[in-house]
C-alpha cells in the first residue's frame, strides 16, 4: 500500500515584512505538517508575533507567498483558523457565555450548546455570570482559547497564551492543546515559556532577527550558524 | 524621458513670463474696476489649475484602491499638495481682490466657497497621510480620497443654492467676459498648468526617492548579519 | 434571515447591551448634551424673532459637538482587547460590522438630540412655523449623514495618532455640504418656507456617502 506523505498544512516562501524601515521578517521559507504542534520561540523583535499575525491574515506581507490550506488567499479559509493573543480579544463587560455567544454568531453557529462545549473543554463553568473583565488572567486566557476554538478550526494561531497565567491554567491550556493536536488540528504556539511545552509540542522553530534559525524535536536552541547571507 | 524636464522647464519659464506681461500690461484695463481686476487671472486658472489637479487624485487613488500601485499613491500625494498650494492662492488672491473693490475681505461667492471647502478637504487628507502610519497611508488616504471627490458636487450644489438665496458679490466671470480677456485667461491657465505639472513631476521623483531610500535601509537590515545594529 | 443582516442585527444588540450595561460613558455622555445647550443659551441670547432665524445653526452645531464626542466612543471597547482582530479572522463580512455600529450610533446620538431639543425650544422660546414633522425628517436625514460618515472616519482614526482629533478633523470638511443643508432646512422649515431643495440634498448625500461607505470599509478595516 502506497502511504501518501502527510500534507503540507501551511507554506511560507520568503516572507518579508517591512514596517517602513525596519524589517520585521528577512525572508521566512518553511513548511508545516498537518496535526502537529509547532511552538515558535525567540527573543524580543525576532518576528514571532509578525509570523503569525501574517498566518492569521491581520498583516499583509510586503512579498512573499503564504499557503494556508492550500488556498493563497485569507477569505477562502479563514472559518478554518482560529486565533488568540495576549489580549483577550474579548469584551470586558459580558461574561463568558455571552461573549462567545456573540462571537459564534460571527461564524454562523447558533447553537449555545457549541459555546457550553467549549468553555467546558477549557476548564471554566458556562454558568459563571461573572463579566469577563473580572476574571483571573488565567480564566481570561482560557476563555480567549475557548473562543478561538468556537469554529472547530483546522489551524489554530496563539500568541503568548501563557504569559501571566498562573501554572495550574496553563498546565491545563497545553494539555487541553495536546488534546486538539491529537484530534487533528495544525497548532502555532508563539511563547517565551517553552518549558512548558516540553513534551507537548511537535517541534519547536527557533527563530532569529526575522528568520527561522533551526527546527528541533528537543528544547535544546541549535547550534547558532555563523553570519550567512541568504 | 529626464531631459524632457529642462525643455519643459524653459517652455514653462517663458510662458509663465508671456502670461505675466498679458496679465498685467497686455490684457485691456476693466472698466469698473480698473487694474485691480486683473488679479483675476490669477485667481481664476489657479482655481481651474487646483480643481483638475484634485481630479488626478482622484483618478489615482481610484487606481490605487483596484491596483495597489505605489506609483498611483505617489501620484495621488502630489496631486494632493500642489493642489493645495494652488488652492492656497485662490483664497490669498480673493481677499486681496476682494478689499480693494468691495471694502470687505471676503465674500461667500461660489468659487471663493467652494475652493476653501475643496482646501479643507485636501488638507485633512494630507493630515491624514501624516498621521498614519506608512504601511496603511495608501490605502486610508485613497479611501479619503474618493470620499473627498465624491463630496464636490454636494459642495458645488449646495453653495450654488445657498447664493441664489442669499446674493453675494461675484469675483468675475459674472456674465460674459471680452475675448481679449478670455484669451489672456486662458494663456495664464495653460503657464500654470505646465508649471504645476513641472512641480508634480519633481515632487513625484522626490517621493521616489525616498521611498528607494527607505526601501534600501529595510533591505540593509534584510541582509544584516546577526547582531548588527539595525 | 441572510447571514450578514443577522450579524448586522446581533452585533447591534451587543452595542445595545454593552451600552446600557456601562452607563458610566452614556450618562456623561448626556450630561455633556445638556452642558452644550446651556453654554449656547449663554452665548447666543437673542430675542424669540430673532431666534428662529439662528436656531437652525445653533442646534445643528450643538448636536454635532455631541454627535462628535459620541463617535470617538464607537470603536473604544472593540479597541480594549483588540476585539476587532478577532472580528478581522471571522468570516464575517466586514459591512454587518460597519452598518451596526452607524445604527448604533444613530440610535445614541438621536436620544442626545432628543434630549437637547426641547431645552433649545424653552430657551429660546422657539416656535415653528412650518410643520413640524419635516423638522423630524430632516433631523433624521442629518443624524445619518453625520454618523454614517461619523463612524467611517472614526474606523480610519483607529489607525492614528492623535486618534481622538483625527475624527473630527476627517469629518467636518467632507460633512459640509450636508450640514449646511440641514442647517438651512431647519431654518426654512422654522420660519415656513420651502426646504425642498435641502431634504432632496440631503437624501441624495445620505444615498451616496452610506454606498461608498459600506463599499470602502473593508478595505479601511484591513488596511495595515
Amino acid at each position: 500500500m502506497i502511504e501518501t506523505p502527510p500534507a503540507h498544512v501551511v507554506t511560507v516562501t520568503n516572507l518579508i515584512k517591512q514596517f517602513g524601515r525596519f524589517a520585521a521578517l528577512r525572508g521566512v521559507s518553511a513548511e508545516f505538517l498537518g496535526g502537529k504542534l509547532y511552538a515558535i520561540l525567540g527573543d524580543n523583535g525576532a518576528g514571532k508575533t509578525t509570523l503569525l499575525r501574517t498566518l492569521a491574515g491581520l498583516n499583509r506581507p510586503s512579498s512573499g507567498r503564504i499557503s494556508i490550506l492550500g488556498s493563497g488567499k485569507f477569505h477562502d479559509i479563514c472559518g478554518q483558523v482560529g486565533y488568540m493573543a495576549h489580549p483577550s480579544l474579548l469584551y470586558d463587560e459580558m461574561s463568558g457565555m455571552e461573549n462567545l455567544g456573540y462571537f459564534a454568531r460571527l461564524f454562523g453557529i447558533t447553537s449555545d450548546a457549541r459555546c457550553a462545549e467549549v468553555i467546558r473543554a477549557v476548564g471554566l463553568d458556562p454558568e459563571l455570570a461573572r463579566p469577563v473583565g473580572q476574571y483571573s488572567q488565567g480564566m481570561r486566557q482560557r476563555m480567549s482559547l475557548a473562543r478561538a476554538l468556537l469554529n472547530d478550526p483546522k489551524i489554530l494561531l496563539l500568541d503568548e497564551p501563557f504569559s501571566n497565567v498562573d501554572l495550574n491554567s496553563a498546565g491545563e491550556m497545553v494539555r487541553l492543546l495536546a488534546r486538539e493536536r491529537d484530534a487533528g488540528k495544525t497548532i502555532f504556539l508563539v511563547t517565551h515559556q517553552a518549558s512548558l511545552l516540553e513534551g507537548a509540542a511537535d517541534e519547536f522553530v527557533w527563530m532569529e532577527f526575522g528568520r527561522i534559525i533551526g527546527r528541533t524535536r528537543e528544547l535544546k536552541r541549535p547550534a547558532i550558524a555563523e553570519e550567512s547571507a541568504t | 524621458m529626464k531631459r524632457l524636464f529642462p525643455i519643459l522647464g524653459v517652455v514653462t519659464a517663458a510662458l509663465l513670463v508671456y502670461a505675466l506681461y498679458m496679465a498685467l500690461i497686455g490684457a485691456p484695463t476693466e472698466q469698473t474696476m480698473g487694474n485691480v481686476q486683473r488679479i483675476f487671472y490669477y485667481h481664476v486658472p489657479s482655481a481651474w489649475t487646483a480643481f483638475v489637479l484634485f481630479f488626478v487624485n482622484f483618478g489615482a487613488s481610484l487606481v490605487y484602491l483596484v491596483k495597489r500601485k505605489a506609483a498611483a499613491d505617489m501620484v495621488a500625494l502630489v496631486s494632493a499638495e500642489v493642489g493645495v498650494v494652488f488652492c492656497t492662492v485662490v483664497l490669498v488672491t480673493g481677499p486681496i481682490w476682494a478689499r480693494p473693490v468691495w471694502g470687505i475681505w471676503w465674500t461667500w461667492d461660489m468659487r471663493l466657497t467652494s475652493t476653501l471647502v475643496l482646501w479643507l478637504i485636501y488638507v485633512s487628507y494630507l493630515f491624514l497621510r501624516r498621521f498614519s502610519s506608512s504601511g496603511e497611508t495608501p490605502t486610508l488616504a485613497a479611501a479619503l480620497a474618493v470620499l473627498g471627490a465624491l463630496c464636490v458636487p454636494f459642495v458645488y450644489f449646495s453653495i450654488w443654492f445657498f447664493r441664489t438665496q442669499h446674493p453675494q458679490p461675484v469675483m468675475g466671470g459674472g456674465g460674459s467676459i471680452d475675448p481679449r480677456m478670455l484669451h489672456v485667461l486662458l494663456i495664464n491657465w495653460l503657464a500654470f498648468s505646465c508649471f504645476a505639472f513641472l512641480v508634480c513631476w519633481s515632487r513625484y521623483r522626490l517621493e521616489k526617492l525616498q521611498r528607494e531610500v527607505d526601501q534600501a535601509h529595510a533591505l540593509e537590515s534584510l541582509m544584516a548579519p546577526r547582531g548588527s545594529v539595525r | 434571515m441572510s447571514a450578514p443582516a443577522g450579524i448586522t442585527r446581533v452585533t447591534l444588540l451587543k452595542d445595545l447591551r454593552l451600552e446600557w450595561r456601562s452607563k458610566d460613558a452614556s450618562n456623561s455622555m448626556l450630561f455633556f448634551s445638556l452642558l452644550v445647550v446651556v453654554v449656547f443659551s449663554f452665548s447666543f441670547d437673542p430675542s424669540a424673532e430673532e431666534s428662529r432665524q439662528i436656531a437652525g445653526g445653533l442646534i445643528w452645531v450643538a448636536f454635532l459637538f455631541a454627535a462628535v464626542v459620541a463617535l470617538n466612543q464607537t470603536w473604544a471597547r472593540e479597541i480594549r482587547n483588540q476585539v476587532l482582530d478577532a472580528y478581522r479572522v471571522s468570516p464575517a463580512p466586514a459591512n454587518s460590522l460597519f452598518l451596526a455600529k452607524v445604527v448604533g450610533n444613530f440610535i445614541f446620538v438621536s436620544v442626545l438630540e432628543a434630549l437637547m431639543t426641547p431645552l433649545f425650544i424653552a430657551f429660546y422660546r422657539l416656535r415653528s412655523i412650518g410643520p413640524a414633522w419635516q423638522l423630524l425628517v430632516v433631523a433624521v436625514l442629518g443624524t445619518w449623514a453625520l454618523v454614517v460618515n461619523g463612524t467611517f472616519f472614526a474606523a480610519m482614526s483607529l489607525r492614528t495618532r492623535s486618534r481622538e482629533i483625527m475624527l473630527p478633523l476627517l469629518l467636518f470638511p467632507i460633512s459640509l455640504p450636508a450640514i449646511l443643508a440641514m442647517v438651512q432646512a431647519t431654518t426654512a422649515i422654522l420660519n415656513g418656507e420651502g426646504a425642498r431643495f435641502w431634504m432632496t440634498l440631503l437624501v441624495t448625500y445620505d444615498l451616496v456617502f452610506t454606498t461608498v461607505c459600506l463599499l470602502l470599509f473593508e478595505t479601511v478595516l484591513h488596511a495595515e
